[in-house]
């Protein structure tokens, strides 16, 4: 990390302020995911009387059972399987037509690019309803691809932007080279552009998978039957279900955002970039 | 949300010299590639994106259930009923109370943070790593644990309140309070992000003109006022938007709160559109909803694009 501000605070009183605002932060952001992880550990009654402690008596059941059960691993496979569609899906359609937005020149390219910039203008609340009708009248309703397709179209418009601006970007004496060596722009898109795009192809991935993964409104309105539903709605299913059995909603919750937290701590410096990187170049 | 069209406008001098390539007969020429690559994305975004926006704007018209055909044509009353709608004018105002504590709150905490944390001191990646914690989680997850947090009987207020001997709050069932809990979730989940965005403003930033201010003798506040803010203006626009849009759009995390609740307190645009459009199949009121909002972003999105061009 390189060194951006003025000098290191040199006085006591400086490094004083400075630590203990950052460590009362670091406890406001903590403390509720913490006492969320330990909760999961306790009886009912130990949480009334102590949440914020160690558990009294550890209760790894209320963690074994949810990990046993065929519940848990249902919604994330389904919440699984709709990120890796939504993602594989945007990155092929997004790099396919940012290449020929990027690299070929014909009548009305620039209207085009407009057009799908106007995607970035809105979310996909607002146009919910007709979206439901039109995946209802395809016979998509309650279907992983009703979940997936809206995803994708909705990620096409940032996506499109950020391939686009990437494939621009590369020195185009590979483009020169490559075409004097009779490359068409099929061979060149798949064995330069792409090869060379791993970084903003990762970027896109993160992006997308991210969004998806915790999508809840799309899936919320396309999707009816449990047995397909990914994980944020299969939360407040449950939640639903034990509605004052803290401790076991605390275990659920513990455990379904576990793979997230994992995989941010394993793979954080690319998924910072990615998501803020990705926000601000858009 | 960058500028795009003076990129376009740059000449893309290799396709004149490659003009024999461009023959539908080779795999590889210009038309192959336009008729293959465009047209899976041009679908989907049309399909998905554009036609039901524009539908939006058609059903907003009508009195429909969904079911067959929109025929009863019902002009402005949608919107009409919407603007009278007490629920929806304390979702207007919920909006945009969360866009004024994202603006006065968020923004300066996530600013203030990204200054220390530019000092190359001991632990700083690991307060980076923590702060940004919450924003990676689902907003799901995060209305649950806070709902928890809240929670009068079971959760972390319960016990403050017990420690302190008062009489335990039910801080989500008061119509009054609910709202102030809500944004305080809404604080906690984002401010990383934007803590993030200033920190890559403050590392992109020219340090010469920071030494020259400290030579000049300036005082760490008007380093602060006259030299780092005014630098970093393009990164507040950019966090100003980001909040404000992402205010206009809460809804996940509102579900497992308070779903809206108690009596309509705690609504917003999107969670009104939910419970009164969707859940009660009115296509057209639901639609006419839909169609305030997309203005309502349109406009920022301009009103953004515009004083960025002016600035930057």
């Amino acid at each position: 990390m390189t060194d951006t501000g003025s000098a290191v605070p040199v006085t006591v009183a400086t490094r004083v302020y400075l630590y203990a605002s950052l460590l009362i932060v670091a406890a406001l952001v903590l403390i509720p995911l913490v006492t969320t992880v330990l909760g999961g550990f306790k009886t009912l009654g130990d949480l009334r009387t102590n949440p914020f402690g160690l558990p009294g008596e550890w209760q790894v059941q209320n963690y074994t059972d949810i990990l046993f059960s065929q519940r848990y691993w249902r919604q994330m496979g389904n919440s699984l399987l709709i990120a890796l569609l939504t993602v594989s899906l945007t990155i092929i359609v997004a790099s396919m037509a940012a290449f020929a937005l990027a690299h070929v020149k014909f009548f009305g390219a620039n209207a085009l690019v407009n057009y799908f910039l106007i995607g970035l203008m809105f979310p996909a609340a607002t146009a919910i309803l007709p979206l439901f009708i039109r995946i209802r009248d395809l016979g998509l309703l309650d279907t992983y691809w009703g979940v997936v397709l809206p995803q994708v179209a909705f990620g096409l418009a940032v996506s499109i932007l950020l391939f686009r601006n990437y494939f621009r970007n590369l020195p185009s004496e590979l483009f020169d080279a490559a075409f004097v060596d009779g490359c068409g722009y099929i061979r060149f898109f798949w064995h330069v552009t792409l090869p060379l795009s791993r970084p903003m192809i990762a970027t896109v991935g993160i992006i997308s998978f991210v969004g998806s993964w915790n999508s809840y409104i799309v899936p919320l309105i396309m999707l009816n039957t449990e047995e397909k539903y990914p994980w944020p709605l299969g939360i407040m299913v449950y939640r639903g279900e034990y509605s004052t059995d803290w401790h076991l909603i605390l275990a659920f919750i513990t455990l379904t955002i576990a793979p997230t937290v994992i995989a941010f701590l394993l793979a954080q410096k690319h998924i910072i970039a990615g998501l803020t990187a990705g926000a601000v170049k858009a | 949300m960058t500028d795009t069209s003076a990129n376009a406008a740059r000449p893309f001098q290799l396709s004149l010299p490659l003009r024999g390539l461009g023959k539908p007969s080779t795999m590889g020429g210009r038309w192959p590639v336009l008729i293959l690559f465009l047209p899976p994305a041009l679908l989907l975004f049309t399909l998905f994106v554009i036609l039901p926006m524009g539908e939006a704007a058609w059903y907003s018209f009508y009195h429909w259930n969904g079911y067959g055909a929109p025929e009863q044509f019902v002009g402005l009353r949608n919107f009409q009923v919407l603007f009278n709608h007490g629920a929806f004018v304390t979702a207007l105002k919920n909006n945009g109370l969360i866009i004024l504590v994202s603006l006065v709150v968020q923004v300066p905490l996530a600013l203030w943070l990204a200054m220390m944390l530019a000092h190359r001191i001991p632990g700083a990646v690991t307060f980076r790593l923590i702060f940004f914690l919450p924003y990676v989680l689902a907003d799901v997850a995060a209305g649950l644990i806070w709902r928890f947090v809240y929670d009068g009987d079971y959760g972390l207020f319960a016990a403050i309140a017990g420690f302190l001997g008062v009489e335990s709050p039910y801080v989500l069932a008061d119509r009054n309070l609910a709202i102030y809990a809500i944004l305080a979730v809404v604080v906690w989940k984002y401010f990383g992000f934007h803590m993030m965005l200033f920190i890559a403003g403050l590392q992109a930033m020219d340090k010469n003109v920071l030494e020259a201010a400290e030579i000049d003798g300036a005082t760490g506040w008007q380093k602060f006022r006259y030299v780092t803010l005014p630098l970093l203006g393009s990164t507040v626009r950019l966090s100003v938007f980001f909040a404000v849009i992402g205010s206009l759009q809460l809804f996940d995390m509102i579900m497992p709160l308070t779903g809206g609740g108690p009596s309509n307190s705690t609504q917003t645009m999107v969670t009104f559109l939910y419970t009164y459009g969707v859940m009660r199949m009115q296509v057209g009121f639901g639609s006419a909803i839909g169609v305030v909002l997309f203005v309502i972003c349109v406009t920022l999105a301009f009103t953004y694009k515009r004083s960025a061009m002016r600035n930057d």
